[in-house]
């Protein structure tokens, strides 16, 4: 009875590993932006569980260190906050001979945070334009008290960071003495305890501060962030977060986990992280 | 001078042995030993000439920040194969594996200059001139010290890193050396031999301290606790003076308290160890002439022990001058030239630290990270061997001996 236990047992083994092997036989490797690697370490949690065969890897350091893993071919997919730019692009080309393939997977509305006890509720893109590159100083200018302005930014290092100084302050330099945090949860933390600072950051974050509505110009109406207002375009300040990869790889496993993450499944992840689920119809049927 | 005998106290190789036979399992001991030290120096030297070379293209001139363009019409149906791959700079593997689709897109990429009416566009950022000198950026009202490595014109000056490192750390030195050096003292000298077994451990208990906890406990904690003061000080006429009309919460004096805490049982536990190490016989000669204890202490132990002291200060500065996690969390690290220490600071730790996670490998705003790093290392170096002659020196003087 018992080695029969044994024989039905091994037996068993075998077949799972045979299912196994005829499938992906590596594991899928993700890697890069630090906006994204709570999301993408979420959906490969949720997708191996459903998924056993699979084994996916992901790990962060930023959307630059994903291109780079990218084109030496260290990693599978490259998650990024920002498009790639076109220096990342020859580099993927001259290194695999194809260039890259792009896949928006969610939406990232960045919300502009002051002071809870900051009177004022709302700002325009013109005038955060002036606060972060330091022609306006003092919140009187905005309405608000007499009292000087502090700007937060992040690490220029960040997706954020430069997706914020191309779209806001239309490719000027922050303000020299804008502090840089570390990381969102960083500049939120100091901006929540400075009644004079203001920051922005990833839609996940956003707690612990008062966060501004936003005008597109001075006299349309202010818009909160919310899923709403993101997904119908209301909201001006908001990005998709992407993944890219070799188009040569995009098959099998990969492929299936890729488009898993742009089903309806994966996108209900995205909203339970904190940012925006793609509109219907950049999804994959 | 150096004619100590040195033969006649040891015999052998080394002086381990002192006249006996070497057992085998000795001599492979010592020749490990011997080796593994080797390797110490060796990595040092490694990590100079690695960090060297990357930073190398900046400081011979050789690196430009812009990539030189030439409008050329290109398309695959002009030009011949050779030319094409020419043109794009690629090997003959290279282009052998490329579609016509693909070769355009390069092409497309190519052609795309970054068309800029910046008059800044077309210099070349990294030359020395910029990295240490003021400049009048285009979209500036003057000259200004300008560290903006990710911008339309990348901006490379390093003085205001340069400041906000010497800020912080002699901020550190000066709370971090009083302190440390006055609990040595009073550890090794004058304290009685209980308190001594208290005090020696928990201060240097705090050596044990993770800097990232230091670095939060600053953030969260002093940061806090200054600004309430400032605030306070700001309301009121007497105290008023001392508070700056531009502040910031997260400071270089916050980044220098922190950073301290660091310093602190490092200077204690050296300045402590040369001042037990003078003999005991001075403080007794000095007590049977009728000094005090006190001034035994001062006046005979400090001065005998100076040295020793000297290179706790030292160790202290390179402490403090390399440490990185407290000022990235502490510091606010805005990258400005004030010499308020209620202003933020940006030191080349920090910015090591912070920015070279993303930088495009190989790119001028890579090399002038390793450029920094350099400069780091040379200065921590110095520092050392200063200390080392200045302190050889100082023996000789009052020890009367090599």
């Amino acid at each position: 009875m018992k080695r029969f236990q044994q024989l039905a047992a091994s037996l068993g083994l075998c077949s799972t590993l045979g299912i196994a092997s005829a499938g992906y036989g590596g594991t899928i490797t993700v890697k890069g932006s630090d906006t994204l690697v709570i999301l993408a370490q979420k959906w490969a949690e949720v997708y191996m569980r459903e998924h056993s065969a699979t084994k996916i890897q992901v790990t962060g350091g930023g959307s630059g260190i994903g291109f780079a893993a990218l084109q030496n071919n260290t990693t599978d997919i490259a998650d990024a906050s920002r498009p790639i730019k076109s220096a990342e692009r020859v580099a993927c080309i001259k290194s695999f001979g194809k260039d890259p393939r792009e896949y928006k997977v969610a939406l990232d509305g960045l919300s502009i945070y002051v002071h809870s006890s900051n009177p004022l509720n709302e700002a325009s893109i013109d005038q955060l334009e002036q606060i972060f590159t330091g022609k306006l100083t003092n919140w009187k200018d905005l309405g608000g008290p007499d009292s000087p302005i502090t700007v937060y930014s992040r690490e220029n290092s960040s997706g954020t960071y430069e997706f914020f100084k191309e779209h806001i302050l239309k490719g000027k330099d922050f303000v020299s003495s804008a502090q840089t945090m570390p990381g969102t949860a960083a500049l939120l933390q100091a901006v929540s305890n400075d009644p004079k600072g203001i920051g922005y950051g990833g839609a996940a974050y956003g707690h612990g501060a008062k966060v501004l509505k936003v005008k597109k110009t001075s006299d349309s109406p202010a818009v909160e962030p919310t899923e709403e207002n993101v997904l119908s375009g209301k909201y001006p300040i908001w990005r998709y977060l992407f993944n890219y990869l070799n188009p040569a790889k995009d098959k099998d496993e990969i492929a299936a986990y890729l488009k898993w993450i742009r089903s309806d499944e994966g996108q209900k992840i995205v909203k339970d992280v904190g940012y925006y689920p793609l509109p219907e119809k950049l999804r994959a049927k | 001078m150096l004619t100590e005998p040195r033969t006649t106290r040891t015999i052998g190789w080394m002086g381990l042995h002192r006249g006996h036979h070497a057992k085998p399992l000795e001599w492979l001991a010592e020749k490990l030993i011997f080796a593994v030290s080797l390797v110490a120096i060796l990595m040092v030297f490694l990590i100079f000439v690695f960090i060297g070379r990357e930073a190398l293209p900046v400081m011979i001139g050789h690196e430009r920040s812009l990539p030189v363009q030439n409008g050329v019409a290109a398309s695959p149906d002009t030009m011949t194969p050779e030319q094409l791959q020419a043109y794009l700079g690629l090997t003959r593997e290279e282009f052998a594996r490329m579609d016509r689709e693909t070769l355009k897109t390069l092409i497309e990429l190519k052609k795309e200059t970054p068309v800029s009416s910046d008059k800044d566009a077309a210099l070349d950022t990294t030359g020395w001139r910029y990295l240490l000198s003021p400049y009048k950026w285009s979209g500036y009202a003057k000259p200004e010290y300008i560290w903006q490595p990710v911008s339309e014109v990348p901006k490379y000056n390093l003085v205001p890193l340069i400041i906000g490192s010497l800020k912080v750390t002699l901020i550190a030195l000066l709370f971090a050396v009083p302190v440390a050096l006055g609990a040595s003292i009073y550890v090794s000298q004058l304290a009685s031999s209980r308190l001594r077994e208290i005090i020696k451990p928990v201060v240097e208990l705090l050596a044990g301290i993770p800097s990232v906890v230091l670095g939060f406990f600053g953030l969260m904690v002093m940061a806090t606790a200054l600004n309430a003061f400032f605030n306070y000080c700001e309301l009121h006429d007497w105290a008023a003076w001392c508070v700056p009309a531009h502040r910031s919460r997260l400071n270089a004096l916050v980044a220098g308290l922190a950073l301290a805490f660091t310093v602190i049982p490092l200077v204690f536990s050296i300045a402590e160890d040369a001042l037990t190490s003078v003999p005991r016989t001075y403080v007794q000669a000095a007590l049977a002439l009728g000094a005090s204890k006190w001034k035994a202490a001062t006046q005979v132990v400090l001065p005998a022990a100076l040295p020793g002291v000297f290179a706790a200060v030292a160790l202290g500065f390179g402490r403090a001058v390399g440490e990185t996690m407290i000022v990235l969390m502490c510091s606010g690290n805005a990258s400005i030239t004030s010499s308020s220490i209620l202003d933020s600071a940006r030191t080349i730790t920090a910015t090591i630290a912070a920015e070279l996670g993303e930088v495009v490998f190989g790119s001028p705003h890579y090399h002038i990270l390793f450029l920094i790093g350099v400069l780091l290392f040379t200065v921590t170096f110095l520092t050392n061997f200063a200390a080392d002659i200045i302190m050889h020196r100082l023996k000789f003087k009052l020890e009367g001996k090599t």
